[in-house]
């Protein structure tokens, strides 16, 4: 196992301290991150001591160590997992030679694309979900909220290690701008679509985290694969930590329709809005809204950058291991595309339709979700379900953004998409409901009313443990 | 006819649209007619003395099918749409003092010719394209140089390839600083070949970059973006998002205020071109064009107005595009594009003319006293690039002076682009040559001299004695003054000119592209002589080249799942 040097001011295991001119460029980095987490960072979480999991190695005792922490004195560290040895590139065209320990120069632009658009989500959602807790349904959501947080900040910081690292001044500048764009920010915009929306209420969060994270897990998987092994290292470190988020958006989610679920049983006939809890259909458009911007992140149906990723072998599959081949050369999938008015399957080149194959893996697991949320509704007694609708509703990214389906995935006219939008997707009108029952509960073991206590708490902890000390 | 190999490409069909055409089949015209009302990818906007163009594409709506032109991407139809927008803004517009280029696509300028079209695409078909591109461009240029218009690019998000390049066409660059929008020019790392369009020698010789910030841009296939775009002058000014619309507005405004009125107007209206299928033969009012596949030699006639062309520049107005001198003109534009896209095969064109020289001279007179007139000056500059297209045409052109014809000032440089002219010496059926006024120095060369400049390059005193003459000139004369290249007389004619054309037809196209480039422009470059000079020798070479469009060529191989395989050697 690699060194951890734990009271460095970066705590890290990448030996940083016999590295003078890469510490030396994290430490002045560092600074402005600081900056960005007190302006940006969590409101309310300042000067709190919060129960929250700090990486302090990679091993199995290490990667989960709870205590009290204020957050600005979290101490975020650069843990990557510990190099395979002999470790052989896998998949791609480089299949079978050792793995790349330095950015080779004929990928050095695209892996630095690659490794900025998945680094800029990372702050973009903890500015994302600044204000939530304000209206935090119990302390234990509090204490989520804010160990999402921290965690979405070291996975800056991994990332920000692997710029300054590999990719020189350029790196350097990128990691600047990392810190110098905004979600949502008309002039200085997050990259992708998703994290520019805003995340303001406790639904939305949920949903946000088990649908936009999910895709993250996914994303970090197939760098994960990579043949560039310190970005390989570094994500499969992150998945660990991910893992957490996306449990946190499927039970939050379960949580509600839990509560929703039990309150239709007790109350038949009535609007659970009037019982002031969220009512199926707009967690139904809820979903609708933040899984299908999800989608969009994985890219264009048919994309030459997802081939060049896969072929350079900077970019696997899910799970590559578990496949049986890997060049995904000679192999063709069907994609339904628009053409002529009409949708019509096209053949395209596997290598090509690379995001699609992901795709495919994100929109199964999600589909285990809802049926296990369906299932909970099921057993209360309850006749409603909910769905996942079709992956070419609302899109803004790919060979559907062009065009209008409706949420069964049929093409529509763009009149008749807006003519239903409210029945699609969240109004103003749902979203200021929501907002008017995020009532802010902060007492130890209690929980707002749209929302079912969870199961049990944290690291053994009872759910009236006190999460966050807020006193 | 042969029919090409269609190895690469497994669809005939395209292959059938690059060019080749069957003996057997009607002659068929290409459509370069476009008109605001019907674009399918730009839209023209004009309010008051500022005009917009909005590049929209059309993603369904390729030139030919299949590729669909994702991103804001272009074919040769968005391209004639372009052409089509500047040449109604030229004539019909003329109270517009700033071009405004943008699009409505959100984070998308423009994404460059499209690489489908392009790998789909036989090599002259790209040649010609590039050209075609090249020709729009350097005509917005024009456009901006002569007729007193600012252009604007307004880059509200990327311009990439072929994006950039229009840009880079444009007087001003104004781009988006959104943290993601770029200019960049990703042809030679993502494509192995070059931005086709001018872009490398606007970089350094137009915008005057440094060329080593230049290499390092042309590599880096994502480009540069706001700031380090601004700093390296490859942009004049860069907005934030929120106030990027209301900034391009203010600077419109501002350009269009400070802006003489040099264009008073009223314009005229540009009705559509037309070739009648007859036969063999393309005939449109004042020109013909007649394909004689099996030699592979066509006939461009060219015929001199038969009644009576207006004096001055009302008369002109008043007649608007049917007056001889700019109808003639723009059929020879539509008839050197049909043979360029419509007749690969074709190797020789013979040049000729038909008609009254004194009506042609009469016209030059108008051209001439009433330079003044806004509508005058813009016909001159339409006559002045349909001759240029000329002169850019990959065939050999040989000029037949005989009986009949009337190769008189603007038509005479129909003989003076030719690489050879021939000159009937018959006393019983004498013929003339005469000079105009507009020989002088009105028609210049894409290298900004005249056409007897370029011919009398070590003689210049032969060029302006030749500008100055005004009487007409016999055939003995004019192969005394080196007017032109032979004068036969009636017992040789049919033989040297027939054997002439006939040994031509049988030397390499290549070769022959190749020499007769070299020659038609001599003494110095221009930006445009550089342009077209690198297009044709670097570009087409690397097109044919295999690390470009072998099997396992980068471009071949685009948007595929393999990666190129390079041959190493450099030549």
């Amino acid at each position: 196992m690699s060194d951890v040097d734990r009271f460095a001011s970066i705590p890290n295991n990448v030996d940083l301290h016999s590295d003078k001119r890469l510490q030396r460029a994290l430490e002045s980095w560092q600074p402005g991150y600081l900056e960005w987490w007190r302006e940006m960072g969590p409101a309310m979480a300042q000067d709190k001591d919060a129960y929250l999991r700090t990486a302090i190695s990679v091993d199995t005792d290490g990667w989960a160590h709870f205590d009290y922490v204020k957050m600005p004195e979290y101490r975020w560290g650069i843990f990557l997992a510990d190099p395979t040895p002999d470790r052989k590139i896998h998949f791609g065209d480089h299949v079978g030679k050792p793995v790349f320990n330095e950015v080779p120069g004929e990928y050095r632009n695209i892996l630095r694309r690659m490794i900025v658009t998945q680094a800029d989500t990372e702050p973009a959602s903890v500015e994302q979900q600044r204000k939530l807790a304000f209206t935090a349904p119990s302390l234990l959501d509090m204490r989520n909220l804010f160990q999402v947080n921290v965690e979405e900040g070291r996975h800056l910081w991994a990332m920000v290690y692997l710029l300054h690292a590999h990719f020189g001044k350029d790196g350097r500048e990128e990691a600047d701008e990392l810190l110098r764009r905004r979600s949502g920010d008309p002039d200085k915009p997050r990259i992708l679509g998703a994290f520019n929306q805003p995340c303001n209420d406790w639904v939305s969060f949920f949903a946000f985290t088990m649908f936009t994270d999910r895709d993250g897990k996914y994303q970090l998987a197939s760098l994960a694969e990579s043949g560039f092994d310190p970005l390989a290292r570094t994500c499969r470190f992150m998945l660990t930590e991910e893992a957490h988020h996306l449990s946190v958006g499927e039970t939050g989610i379960m949580r509600i329709v839990r509560r929703t679920g039990e309150l239709m049983k007790q109350h038949p006939g009535v609007d659970v809005r009037t019982l002031g809890a969220v009512d199926l259909p707009t967690l139904q458009r809820v979903i609708n809204f933040w899984y299908s911007y999800s989608l969009d992140l994985f890219g264009g149906e048919i994309s030459s950058n997802a081939a060049d990723f896969f072929a350079s072998s900077l970019k696997g599959r899910y799970q590559e291991e578990r496949r049986a081949e890997h060049t995904a050369l000679d192999q063709m999938k069907i994609v339904p595309v628009v053409d002529g008015g009409r949708l019509t399957n096209k053949e395209v080149p596997l290598r090509n339709a690379l995001n699609e194959v992901l795709r495919d893996d994100y929109v199964e697991d999600c589909e285990r979700a809802l049926r296990r949320w369906n299932h909970e509704l099921e057993k209360i007694g309850v006749e409603a379900r909910l769905t996942l609708p079709s992956r070419r509703f609302h899109r803004h990214q790919g060979e559907y953004s062009r065009h209008a389906f409706d949420s069964q995935g049929e093409l529509i006219t763009a009149e008749q998409f807006e003519a239903n939008r409210a029945k699609w997707l969240p109004s103003e009108a749902d979203m200021e409901f929501l907002r008017s029952i995020m009532v802010p509960v902060h007492q130890v073991g209690k929980i707002a009313n749209w929302l079912s206590a969870p199961v049990r708490g944290v690291n053994g902890q009872a759910f009236d443990f006190e999460f966050v000390r807020l006193g | 006819m042969m029919i090409r190999s269609a190895s690469v490409m497994s669809n005939i069909l395209l292959v059938a649209w690059n060019g080749v055409r069957y003996l057997s089949r009607p002659m068929e015209t290409i459509d370069f007619n476009r008109h605001p009302s019907s674009y399918l990818h730009w839209k023209l906007a004009v309010d008051g003395p500022i005009a917009r163009l909005v590049m929209d594409v059309q993603e369904e709506k390729p030139w030919r099918p299949g590729y669909p032109l994702k991103l804001n991407s272009y074919d040769l139809g968005v391209d004639m749409e372009l052409a089509d927008s500047i040449q109604r803004l030229r004539f019909e517009q003329p109270q517009v003092r700033c071009l405004v280029v943008t699009s409505t696509r959100d984070k998308i300028f423009c994404a460059g010719a499209n690489i489908y079209m392009l790998q789909s695409s036989a090599h002259p078909f790209k040649v010609n394209f590039c050209k075609y591109t090249n020709e729009t461009r350097l005509g917005l240029e024009e456009f901006a140089r002569e007729s007193g218009v600012r252009t604007l690019a307004a880059l509200n998000g990327t311009a990439s390839g072929g994006g950039y390049e229009l840009a880079i066409a444009c007087d001003e660059i104004h781009l988006i600083d959104d943290g993601s929008s770029a200019v960049s020019f990703p042809e030679t790392p993502l494509l192995a070949v070059l931005p086709g369009t001018g872009g490398l020698t606007r970089l350094v010789d137009k915008r005057k970059i440094r060329r080593d910030i230049a290499d390092v841009f042309c590599t880096v296939a994502e480009g540069f973006r706001g700031s380090k775009a601004l700093k390296t002058g490859l942009v004049d000014a860069v907005h934030s998002r929120s106030r990027f619309e209301s900034k391009v507005q203010e600077r419109a405004a501002q350009i269009a205020a400070q802006a003489p009125v040099t264009r008073p107007g009223p314009g005229i209206t540009l009705d559509p071109i037309h070739a009648k299928v007859d036969g063999d033969t393309l005939r449109w009012e004042h020109v013909t064009l007649q394909i004689d596949a099996k030699s592979r030699v066509a006939t461009l006639t060219v015929r001199a107005p038969t009644g009576a062309e207006p004096i001055d520049g009302a008369a002109l107005q008043a007649r608007g595009c049917k007056a001889w001198a700019i109808q003639c003109f723009r059929e020879l534009d539509d008839a050197l594009l049909q043979l360029r896209f419509g007749f690969d095969q074709v190797g020789v064109v013979l040049l000729k003319t038909e008609g009254d020289a004194a009506k042609v001279a009469a016209v030059d007179t108008m051209l001439d006293q009433h330079a003044a007139d806004w509508l005058v000056k813009e016909t001159r500059l339409l006559i002045g690039r349909a001759l240029r297209r000329l002169d850019l045409t990959g065939r050999s052109l040989f000029a037949l002076i005989e009986p009949g014809s009337c190769f008189a000032g603007t038509l005479f440089e129909l003989a003076l682009a030719a690489d050879r002219s021939y000159m009937l010496n018959d006393p019983a059926r004498p013929v003339y040559l005469q000079l105009t006024a507009m020989n002088g120095g009105a028609l210049r060369m894409s290298h900004c001299m005249t056409r007897l400049e370029c011919r009398f390059l070590g003689a210049p005193e032969k060029a302006k004695q030749a500008a100055a003459s005004r009487e007409p000139i016999d055939a003995e004369q004019a192969e005394e003054l080196g007017l032109v290249t032979f004068a036969p007389d009636e017992i040789d004619w049919d033989d040297e000119v027939r054997v002439a054309i006939e040994e031509r037809a049988a030397m390499s196209p290549d070769a022959l592209t190749g020499m007769e480039a070299s020659l038609r422009f001599a003494g110095p470059e221009s930006m445009e002589t550089k342009i077209f000079g690198r297009l044709s020798a670097w570009q087409n070479w690397i097109f044919t080249r295999p690390n470009s469009t072998g099997d396992e060529g980068a471009l071949s191989l685009y948007g595929r799942p393999e990666r190129p395989v390079f041959d190493w050697r450099r030549t």
